[in-house]
């Protein structure tokens, strides 16, 4: 793997709780590097275990669940 | 109104005038976008009160980051341009000239039927007190500050740090009652109710903090306090995780070898003394009234209780001394998050039993325009790009994401905006949708979490149907995190524009729910806590059904006599029956129970058994209240012995004759009988105070009495330590004994003896005894029909569960059913009244409307559902079931059907089914999809 090696990483946010601390760590200026993409649910539980085979046959690099 | 104050209060109930003194924020707050820019440059660093000063902040600041309204404030004493006149660089910098160094101080006079006081405490300083060494050892901490290194948001970003030498500390003791339960020094003569747990909960915390194993937390108490709900287990367990508990005062404090870390010295039970080093030592400080208690008392013309805190009574807890001025929280005695929220809704409850018959004069109902049809329509999607300022536009070149966004299949029309949230950008946006034949928006700005209700009106304003609008939070997730790589960050952005393309691409109109309320409550027990609940609802002006099991009211409380204040119950209780079967609002039936229940939140119905006859009846809430009692004990001699009772039956005794206990030489109480054990591992909160207060009373009727109150923590809670000291002072003899030793009750020819190990002595007692008192564990009355009937959950004691143990402490696990008194968790009295009231305070939240609307995102049957019934189960709000149904053939399948007033959108049933057979309306698995696909198309 390169040095220069930049990850795509898909992150399912849960709206009540990551979600918010998304937009905490925004309001605080914490720096975060810029390869993970938010898609915001209503719950970690809305997480179909499709939505994240599928990402991963389609070339993401690495999924993030936070609830 | 913030940074405002009372001045003066004029009138009285139902008319007061009160003169608010609103202090200067020297920031416009409609204009203020809470960008941070002020604060970024702002040359003014000052100590951060919210950090306990252990960091700085500036002169323009947010208190913290989820400040209420987030909106910047300068603080006049610390500005260099509000002290010497120059500065002003905020003015320059503010994007959107919010920053108005003329603001003056107002003064406002509003009219209000009714005052409720919520100004909290303040915490207790150590400071200047020598033996805690708070001042000349770095690393004794208070317990606020200690909360603050913890905290992930803290100045340390939660890595513990000692302040001596920057070391991260291995050994922590906490020192419990710093501040209260002393009246040597200070006038706090009572217990803060909260520092036990928090001290717990702190260690437990810090051992997550540091590596595993390693680390040694110890608690030095006087009595460990854990009497609220799940309390004990959380005690219990923290001691099997190996935090260890020292039944002592240290007496000195001494600063460790190299400046470093704390010497501790204490003397245990046996007079032994003992010295040990720790890295930190952490003072659990107590809850105070305010700093201006007095001043607030005297502008609102109340009292305060000799320890400053408002003076209520245990009938009317929230209610201060001046009719329609009702106080809540802290400020009435030192109490945690639950009670305080509890408390918040009693005193709702009281005014607005006071502002009935205004209720709703002032309400002004907001009109839409009709919805126009885009049903079979073409996606024309407009893209309107903030730059926030120059919050965005500084780090994301939003140009080239406007330019990016024309390209991308649907979008009609591509905007660039200086702020999208503005009054005349909504305008804009409504006149862009009409002229521009747009039928879906996207917003790439801050947070939906925040603005997303305010572009959907824009919406709505128009006619277009709000859930045709998505947002890509390109600010708080992208700008504010991404500064320093403005071509990732860019090109994030434009990602982010596509994910909410490819979103409302698939989005269709949504209607949300609207579901009928029926205008009548329900309350399930009527003793103390439902007899409150019920009076209160219907002096708001709701139909109430109150229901009990027995033949008369009252419940437990019949048993009851005086109160820790020494007020008489069983004369407030007879009022309050009164009150009850008199008035014209509640319908009372006795020996009636609920035998079944169907539908949800604002529209249930259930069937009464009335004495045999069955009744069906409706109802838009519920309050249960069913109360416990006593358990019977199996120990102790009870049931062998006549002189050995429970605290009812001695009750029961004391009514029927009163000259009785003059006849009494010694008598004993022994706690926790049956409580804090395998079989009831809960504390039952009420009993010390209970027992302390009958030694009081025995004793001031007969002087010569000795009584002993064996004990394993006394847990006289907030002010009733007072009624602990008086015991003391009257004679009381208070000797503690351990689970592992406790006392053994004989018979020896005719004589009642208890034999107990006293730590004091160090040597084992012999007492010899005329009546003993057990204080037995209290246990709800049998929960498990309402779990059925409602399927609302309950404990492993058979307590009712509330929704959140913290935050929502009346509320069921089920919308619209609300919990009071002992069916929850034993309680005062006090605290049954202020809970029923505050669950009559939440119920007519629902019950003040006709209608309740709730939003559309909830879950949806789709053809592909076959019936298998997978999510019925799992779906933890009980909002699914299966129904069948006949096909055009008059065949019979089975699929699911959604209970939309219950469902909450979580989709956990959307990620459970095999076939998408049921979805989440604006979450589809489509729609999820879609956003996955244009992250990984590689087009940007």
């Amino acid at each position: 793997m390169s040095d220069n090696f930049e990850p795509t990483i898909i992150g399912f946010l849960c709206n009540w709780c990551s979600y918010a601390g998304g937009d905490l760590a925004g309001v605080s200026r914490l720096e975060y590097p810029a390869n993970m993409k938010a898609i915001r649910v209503m719950c970690s539980g809305m997480v179909h275990p499709d939505l994240i085979l599928d990402a991963l046959k389609k070339g993401a690099d690495g999924i993030m669940i936070m609830g | 109104m913030t940074l405002s104050q009372i001045e003066t209060v004029q009138g009285e109930a139902g008319n007061f005038t009160v003169k608010i003194k609103k202090n200067p924020r020297f920031v416009d707050e409609e204009k203020c976008i809470a960008c941070g820019l002020c604060a970024q440059k702002c040359p003014k660093k000052v100590d951060d009160e919210y950090n306990m000063g252990l960091n700085k902040r500036k002169a323009a600041h947010i208190k913290y980051g989820q400040t209420v309204p987030l909106k910047y404030a300068i603080d006049a004493k610390n500005c260099i341009y509000q002290t010497r006149g120059k500065c002003g660089v905020c003015v320059d910098v503010c994007p959107t000239g919010a920053i108005n160094h003329d603001m003056k101080t107002e003064y406002i006079d509003i009219k209000v039927g009714a005052i409720i006081l919520a100004p909290g405490f303040k915490p207790f300083s150590p400071s200047g007190i020598d033996y805690y060494g708070y001042d000349e050892i770095p690393d004794v901490v208070t317990s606020l500050e200690y909360e603050r290194m913890l905290a992930a948001s803290g100045p340390s970003m939660g890595h513990l740090k000692k302040e001596s030498d920057g070391k991260e500390p291995n050994k922590v003791a906490w020192i419990q009652c710093v501040g209260s339960r002393n009246t040597n020094g200070t006038n706090n003569g009572y217990c803060s109710s909260v520092c036990c747990m928090y001290a717990i909960k702190q260690a437990v915390m810090t051992q997550g903090h540091l590596p595993q194993g390693k680390s040694d937390q110890t608690i030095f108490y006087m009595d460990i306090r854990t009497p609220g709900k799940e309390y004990e287990r959380y005690y219990e367990t923290s001691r099997q995780k190996g935090v260890r508990y020292i039944k002592a005062r240290p007496h000195t404090l001494l600063k460790g070898p190299d400046g470093s870390g704390v010497t501790l010295t204490w003397t245990d039970d046996t007079g032994k003394n003992h010295e040990d080093f720790f890295d930190m030592v952490v003072l659990s400080i107590g809850i105070q009234a305010p700093e201006d208690a007095m001043d607030l008392a005297r502008k609102c013309h109340i009292e305060l209780d000799p320890f400053k805190f408002a003076k209520t009574n245990s009938f009317d807890p929230v209610a201060t001394t001046l009719e329609g001025i009702f106080v809540t929280g802290s400020f009435q005695s030192p109490k945690a998050i639950p009670q305080s929220i509890a408390s918040a809704s009693t005193a709702a409850a009281r005014v607005k039993a006071v502002l009935a018959e205004a209720r709703d004069t002032l309400t002004i109902e907001k009109k839409f325009v009709e919805e126009f049809d885009i049903s079979g329509q073409e996606k024309r999607i407009g893209v309107f790009v903030c730059s926030c300022g120059n919050n965005i536009s500084s780090v994301v070149d939003v140009n080239a994401v406007a330019l990016f966004a024309k390209s991308l299949p649907g979008v009609a029309y591509v905007d660039n905006q200086m702020f999208t949230c503005s009054a005349d950008t909504q305008d804009l946006i409504a006149q862009t949708i009409k002229d521009k034949n747009l039928n879906a928006v996207v917003i790439a700005a801050c947070t939906p979490r925040t603005h997303e209700p305010l572009f959907q009106e824009t919406l709505q304003n128009i006619g277009l149907n709000k859930y045709m609008v998505e947002m890509a939070n390109i600010r708080n997730m992208n700008a504010w995190v991404h500064p320093n790589e403005p071509e990732k960050a860019t090109a994030k952005a434009k990602q982010q524009v596509k994910m909410a393309i490819a979103k409302v691409t698939r989005n269709f109109p949504l209607a949300d729910i609207l579901v009928n309320i029926t205008p009548r409550a329900l309350v399930v027990g009527g003793g103390l806590a439902g007899m409150s609940a019920a009076h209160n609802l219907a002096n708001q002006g709701y139909e109430t059904i109150l229901i009990e099991r027995e033949a008369d009211l009252g419940g437990v409380a019949n048993t009851l006599l005086k109160t820790w204040k020494d007020e008489d119950i069983q004369t407030h209780l007879a009022a309050l029956k009164e009150k009850v079967t008199t008035h014209k609002g509640i319908r009372v039936l006795t020996q009636t129970t609920l035998t079944a229940v169907a539908g949800f939140v604002g529209s249930f119905t259930g069937e009464l058994n009335v004495n045999g006859s069955a009744e069906d009846i409706e109802f838009g809430a519920c309050i249960i209240a069913t109360g416990g009692n006593e358990s019977k004990p199996a120990e102790y001699l009870y049931n062998q012995d006549d002189r050995v009772m429970t605290s009812l039956e001695i009750n029961a005794r004391m009514k029927t004759d009163p000259d009785w206990a003059q006849k009494i030489t010694s008598a004993v109480f022994i706690q926790c009988v049956g409580s804090r054990n395998q079989y009831h591992p809960y504390c039952s909160r009420v009993c010390c105070t209970q027992s302390i207060k009958k030694a009081v009373r025995l004793k001031k009727m007969n002087p010569q009495m000795d009584i002993f109150i064996l004990y394993r923590d006394i847990r006289t809670y907030a002010d009733m330590e007072t009624v602990y000291r008086q015991a003391r002072d009257l004679g009381v003899i208070f000797i503690k004994y351990t689970r592992d030793a406790k006392p053994v009750v004989k018979q020896e020819n005719s004589d009642l003896l208890v034999d107990l190990f006293d730590p004091i002595l160090q040597r084992i007692v012999s007492i010899k005894a005329d009546l003993i008192v057990l204080a037995t564990a209290i246990v709800p009355n049998d929960t498990t029909p309402f779990v059925n009937l409602f399927k609302c959950s309950a404990n492993a004691d058979g307590f009712l569960m509330e929704s959140h143990p913290k935050l929502k402490p009346v509320d069921s696990t089920v919308d619209g059913v609300f919990l009071a008194g002992i069916c929850h968790y034993p309680k005062p009295i006090d605290e049954a009244i202020s809970q029923g009231r505050a669950a009559a305070s939440r119920a007519s939240v629902i019950l003040s409307k006709k209608t309740l609307k709730l939003d559309a995102i909830k879950s949806c049957v789709t053809h592909n559902c076959d019936g298998c019934a997978l999510c019925v189960d799992i779906c933890p709000y009980n909002a699914i079931e299966l129904v069948e149904y006949q096909d055009e053939h008059g065949k019979k399948h089975r699929r699911i059907k959604t209970q939309e007033a219950l469902c909450k959108g979580c989709g956990i049933c959307a990620a459970t089914c095999p076939k998408e057979g049921v979805v989440v309306n604006g979450f589809t698995l489509n729609q999820l999809k879609a956003q996955v696909d244009a992250i990984l198309e590689k087009t940007i």
